[in-house]
C-alpha cells in the first residue's frame, strides 16, 4: 500500500519513470518542432550571410526596434497591469467577473479584428476624434493619422497583453499571507516600507515571471505590427516574413529567426527560473477581498473600473454594433449617410450567393473551430498532464527540459510552417495539422495551469487518507481528482481559447479544409463590399461571444492556485 | 502511475491513426492557388464527375508566399498544379523550374497578348488591372477634381489622401509601384519621393489599406483613394449592404494609371497525375471556367469566347491602356527596385 503511494508523491519519481513522463510531450516537441526547424536551417541557413554588410544592417534594425517596442509596452503594459492587478486580487465590486473576462478576450481576437475595432474607435473618422471634434472644434484633427504609427502598435500591445499581468500579479497578491503586511504594520512600519520590505520582495518573481512573458509576446509581435503599424516598422519576426516569403533571402530569413531563437531561449530559462520562485514562495493563504471602504479606496476602484471599461469595452462594443448597423445606403448616389439597425448580415451569412466552393456556413465555421479546440484540448492534456506530473517537484532534469516547452511560443511561425513543408510534404494537408499547430502554443500554458495544482496537494493529505484506510483508487478520486478537476477544466479552457483564437496559425502553410471562423472573417475582408465588412463584423461578433464565454466559464470555476499562466 | 501510462497509450494508438490515415489517401488532383482564388461549386463538381476525380484545393496564403512555398517544395512538391502566379512573379517561377511545359489545345481561343511564356510552361487564365479607386460622394462634396495623372497627385489638393499598399508585403502594392515604374521610367524613385512628401499613407496590405483608410468602404477610413483594382466598384455594386445601381466608388483609368497583371496556371515537376493535370489546365481555360471566373474572383477572362457578366459589363470601367512590363525586366529589378522604394519611403 505505502509502495503505491509513494509513486503518487511526486518528489521521489526515480529517473527512469520521469523520462517516461517527458517522453509523449518530448516526442512531439521533436516531431513538430525540432525537426521541421533543423530541416529548413540547414537547408538554408548559411554562414556567408553572416559577412553581407546590407544583410547585417537590417538585421540590427530589426533587432533594436524589436527590443525597443517589446521593452516600450511591457512598461506600458505594466503601468495598466500593475493596478489592475491589485482591484482583481483586493477589491470586490459589481462587475467584477464579466470586467476580468473582458480584459482577457483580446488574447483570442485575430489582429484584423482588433484593428479593425480600434479603427471604428480611433481611426480618423472613429468615435473618439469625431466626440472630440465636437466638443473641442477648434482641434485640428485633419491629418490625424491612427494606424502606421508606433502608439497604435504600442495600444494594441497593451490591449492584448494586460490580461497577462493580471493574471500572474494578481494571483500572487491574492495569495499573499495579510498577516505579514499586518504584522509589519502593527511593529510600526509605514505603508510605503511595508510594501518596499515585505510585500515587493514576495512579489517579485510574479512581477519579474509576468514581464518576461509580455516580454516575450511583444517581442515576436507579428500580425500588430504588420497592420497597425503600417509599412515603416519591421519586428524580426516580420522581417522574417518579409524574407522567407516576399523578398526572398532565405539565408537572411534563417540568420533572423536563429537570432529570435536564440532570444526566445534566453526568455524561456528566465521565466522558468522566475516562475518556479511564485510556485514556492507563496502561501496558499488567501487573503480576503473586500468591497472598498475609505474614499481613496472607492476613488481608486471607480476611476480604475472605468479606465478599464473604456479601454477594453469600447473597442470591443463596437464589432457587435458595426455587425448590427446599416450605414450608408446608397453612397454613390449622394445621399445623406444613413444609419439604422439591421440583422441584414448575420441572415446573409447562412447564403452562399455566389454558389462558392469556399462559402463557409457560420455553424459550420463554429462547428470546425470547436472540433480544432476540442482536439486541440484532448492533446495538449494528454501530452502536458505527464509533464506537469514532473515539474510539480522539478529535479535538475526537469529544470533543464522546462525552457524547451516554452520555445514554441516564441519561434518563429514563418520559418516553423516553411520546415513544415520540408518535413512532411503533402501530409501537411491533413485536417489534423492544425489541432497539431495549435497544440504547440498551448501545451506551456497547460502545463502552467497543472503543475502549481499538481504541487499543492500535500503529500499529508494522501498520507492521512490511506492511514485511515482508503484505498490508493479512493485517495486519487477523494484528494487527487477533486482538486485536480478544476485545474484541469482551468488547462482545457486555456487550451480551447487558444485554439479558438487561432495561435500559431501562421506556421500553417495552407488554408485548412474545413474553414474556421478567423478564416471566414479573412475571406470577407479580402473583397470590397458592404455586405462583405457587415458579414466579417458579424462573424467577428461569434467569435468574441464563444471566448467570452469560454473565458467567463474559467473565472466561475477557477481555483485561485491553479491559474498561473 | 496510472494516469501518465494510459495517456501514453492513447497517444501511441492516435498517433498511429494519424499515420495509419495518412496512408490510405485517395487518388486525387492537388491544385496549390492563393487565397483569393474562388470556383462555384456547380462549375467544379461538373468537372469532377466528368473525369471521375476529386480536386482539392491548397489555399497557401497571397500570391508571392504561395510561389515561394512551391519553390521550396520542389523536389516533393505539394499540389499538382499551380495556379496564381503572376506576370510580377513569373520568372521567379520559369527560373526555378518548378513547371513542366504543356501546349494545351484550348490555348488557340486565348488572345494571343496573354501567351507570354512561349515555352508553355506558365499558361494565363486571367487578367486584372490595379488601378486607384476613389470616393465618388468625397470629390463631388468637396468640389475636387479627379487626379488625370499619376502627376496630378504630387498637387497639394490631393495632400493626405492616398493610401497604397507596400510592395515588401502586397501583391497590389506591387503592381502599383510597377506600374509607376513603368510610367516614369527610372525616375519612379522621385515621384515616390514627391508622393511622400504628399503624405502618402502606406499600409500592409490591402484589407488594411480598403477596410481601415478607404472613405467609401464601411471602415469609413480618412483617403478618399486607395489602390484597388478596376473590378473593386462592381464588387462594391454585387456586395452592397443595400441593393443600389450606382457603386459608390470608381477607378482612375487615365492611360498607364493602371498595371495590368496577368494570372498563370502550370503543371508541376515531379507530379504525379500528368494526365489529368492536362484535363485540369484545359478546363481552367475553357469557357465553362473562364464564364464562371469573373464573379468569383473579379478578374477577367482570357478566353476570347467567355461573355463577361452583366455587371461588369454595366458597371466596369475598361482600361484602354494599362502599363505593362516585359516579365524578364521585372524579375531581374524587382527587389532591388522594392529595397529602394523601402529606403525611399522609410
Amino acid at each position: 500500500m505505502m509502495n503505491k503511494q509513494v509513486t503518487l508523491d511526486a518528489k521521489n519519481i526515480p529517473v527512469n519513470i520521469r523520462l517516461f513522463l517527458w517522453l509523449p510531450a518530448f516526442l512531439f516537441l521533436l516531431s513538430f518542432f525540432f525537426y521541421p526547424l533543423t530541416k529548413i536551417f540547414s537547408l538554408t541557413f548559411d554562414f556567408s550571410t553572416l559577412t553581407n554588410e546590407n544583410n547585417l544592417l537590417i538585421t540590427r534594425n530589426s533587432l533594436l526596434f524589436t527590443f525597443y517596442q517589446a521593452t516600450l509596452s511591457t512598461i506600458l503594459t505594466f503601468i495598466l497591469g500593475i493596478p489592475s492587478a491589485i482591484l482583481f486580487s483586493k477589491y470586490d465590486f459589481c462587475g467584477k467577473s464579466f470586467l476580468r473576462a473582458i480584459t482577457a478576450v483580446p488574447f483570442m481576437l485575430p489582429t484584423v479584428v482588433v484593428a479593425a475595432a480600434f479603427n471604428s474607435l480611433l481611426g480618423s473618422r472613429g468615435l473618439i476624434p469625431l466626440l472630440s471634434s465636437f466638443f473641442f472644434p477648434q482641434l485640428p484633427i485633419t491629418n490625424y493619422q491612427f494606424t502606421g504609427t508606433l502608439t497604435a502598435i504600442l495600444i494594441a500591445h497593451v490591449f492584448y497583453n494586460t490580461t497577462i499581468v493580471i493574471r500572474i500579479v494578481g494571483n500572487a497578491l491574492s495569495q499573499l499571507d495579510s498577516r505579514l503586511e499586518n504584522s509589519a504594520r502593527v511593529l510600526g512600519a509605514d505603508s510605503f516600507s511595508t510594501w518596499r520590505y515585505v510585500t515587493f520582495p514576495l512579489l517579485r518573481p510574479a512581477l519579474l515571471a509576468s514581464a518576461l512573458l509580455v516580454f516575450m509576446f511583444n517581442f515576436t509581435s507579428f500580425g500588430v505590427i504588420l497592420l497597425l503599424g503600417g509599412s515603416n516598422f519591421a519586428t524580426l519576426e516580420v522581417e522574417i516574413y518579409i524574407r522567407a516569403l516576399q523578398l526572398p533571402n532565405l539565408n537572411l530569413a534563417a540568420m533572423l529567426a536563429i537570432i529570435q531563437l536564440f532570444f526566445t531561449l534566453i526568455f524561456s530559462i528566465l521565466y522558468t527560473r522566475t516562475i518556479n520562485q511564485v510556485n514556492t514562495q507563496t502561501n496558499p493563504q488567501f487573503s480576503q477581498t473586500q468591497k472598498p471602504k475609505t474614499f481613496k479606496q472607492k476613488i481608486f476602484v471607480t476611476t480604475l473600473c472605468f479606465l478599464l471599461s473604456a479601454f477594453f469595452i469600447l473597442p470591443l462594443i463596437s464589432l457587435p454594433i458595426r455587425s448590427l448597423t446599416r450605414l450608408e445606403a446608397d453612397r454613390g448616389q449622394r445621399d445623406e449617410i444613413q444609419y439604422g439597425f439591421t440583422t441584414d448580415y448575420y441572415q446573409e451569412l447562412f447564403i452562399n450567393r455566389r454558389n462558392s466552393l469556399f462559402y463557409v456556413p457560420p455553424f459550420q465555421a463554429a462547428i470546425n473551430s470547436l472540433s480544432y479546440a476540442g482536439m486541440t484540448v484532448l492533446f495538449s492534456l494528454a501530452l502536458g498532464y505527464p509533464v506537469a506530473i514532473a515539474l510539480a517537484k522539478p529535479t535538475q532534469l526537469d529544470k533543464f527540459l522546462d525552457p524547451l516547452l516554452l520555445l514554441p511560443l516564441g519561434s518563429s511561425a514563418v520559418m516553423l510552417g516553411l520546415g513544415f513543408i520540408l518535413s512532411f510534404g503533402r501530409l501537411i494537408s491533413s485536417p489534423l495539422f492544425v489541432p497539431i499547430a495549435h497544440t504547440l502554443i498551448a501545451l506551456p500554458f497547460v502545463i502552467r495551469t497543472l503543475q502549481p495544482a499538481i504541487k499543492s496537494i500535500p503529500d499529508k493529505l494522501r498520507q492521512a487518507a490511506s492511514t485511515l484506510g482508503a484505498s490508493p483508487f479512493k485517495v486519487w478520486r477523494t484528494i487527487d481528482f477533486l482538486i485536480l478537476s478544476r485545474a484541469t477544466l482551468t488547462a482545457a479552457t486555456f487550451a480551447f481559447t487558444i485554439s479558438l483564437g487561432e495561435f500559431g496559425a501562421t506556421l500553417l502553410i495552407n488554408r485548412p479544409e474545413y474553414p474556421t471562423i478567423p478564416i471566414a472573417i479573412q475571406r470577407f475582408l479580402s473583397q470590397p463590399g458592404g455586405l462583405n465588412y457587415g458579414q466579417a463584423m458579424a462573424m467577428a461578433t461569434l467569435l468574441m461571444i464563444l471566448t467570452t464565454t469560454s473565458i467567463l466559464l474559467i473565472e466561475k470555476i477557477r481555483l485561485n492556485q491553479s491559474g498561473e499562466f | 502511475m496510472q494516469k501518465p501510462l494510459s495517456t501514453f497509450y492513447f497517444l501511441i494508438t492516435s498517433f498511429l491513426f494519424f499515420l495509419s490515415s495518412c496512408a490510405l489517401q485517395p487518388t486525387t488532383l492537388t491544385v496549390m492557388t492563393h487565397d483569393s482564388f474562388a470556383i462555384s461549386e456547380d462549375v467544379i463538381t461538373q468537372f469532377e464527375t466528368e473525369n471521375n476525380i476529386d480536386v482539392v484545393f491548397l489555399q497557401s496564403g497571397d500570391a508571392g508566399s504561395m510561389l515561394n512555398k512551391a519553390i521550396l517544395a520542389k523536389d516533393a512538391p505539394l499540389a499538382d498544379i499551380l495556379f496564381g502566379v503572376d506576370n510580377t512573379f513569373l520568372s521567379r517561377a520559369l527560373e526555378a523550374d518548378i513547371f513542366d511545359a504543356y501546349q494545351s489545345p484550348v490555348l488557340n481561343e486565348i488572345a494571343s497578348e496573354f501567351i507570354v511564356d512561349e515555352t508553355y510552361r506558365a499558361l494565363p487564365v486571367d487578367y486584372g488591372d490595379v488601378c486607384i479607386n476613389y470616393d465618388k460622394k468625397y470629390f463631388a462634396e468637396n468640389n475636387l477634381a479627379l487626379p488625370q495623372s499619376f502627376e496630378d497627385l504630387i498637387n497639394p489638393e490631393y495632400k493626405n489622401l492616398l493610401v497604397v499598399q507596400s510592395p515588401a508585403t502586397s501583391s497590389t502594392g506591387l503592381a502599383f509601384m510597377l506600374a509607376t515604374r513603368a510610367y516614369f521610367g527610372d525616375d519612379f524613385l522621385e515621384y515616390w519621393q514627391r508622393l511622400k512628401e504628399n503624405e502618402v499613407v502606406v499600409v500592409d496590405g490591402w484589407e488594411t489599406a480598403y477596410y481601415t483608410n478607404f472613405s467609401a468602404s464601411s471602415g469609413q477610413g480618412a483617403q478618399p483613394m486607395v489602390v484597388s483594382y478596376a473590378s473593386s466598384p462592381p464588387v462594391e455594386v454585387l456586395y452592397a449592404s443595400e441593393p443600389i445601381t450606382e457603386s459608390p466608388t470608381a477607378a482612375l483609368v487615365a492611360d498607364g494609371m493602371c498595371f495590368r497583371q496577368i494570372e498563370f496556371v502550370g503543371i508541376l515537376k515531379n507530379g504525379s497525375n500528368r494526365d489529368v493535370a492536362e484535363k485540369f489546365v484545359d478546363f481552367m481555360l475553357s469557357k465553362t471556367f473562364q464564364e464562371d471566373m469573373p464573379l468569383n474572383m473579379f478578374v477577367y477572362p482570357v478566353n476570347q469566347n467567355a461573355q463577361l457578366p452583366e455587371l461588369f459589363i454595366q458597371h466596369a470601367q475598361v482600361v484602354e491602356d494599362p502599363s505593362t512590363l516585359p516579365y524578364d525586366e521585372i524579375a531581374a529589378n524587382r527587389d532591388a527596385w522594392i529595397e529602394a522604394w523601402i529606403e525611399v519611403m522609410k
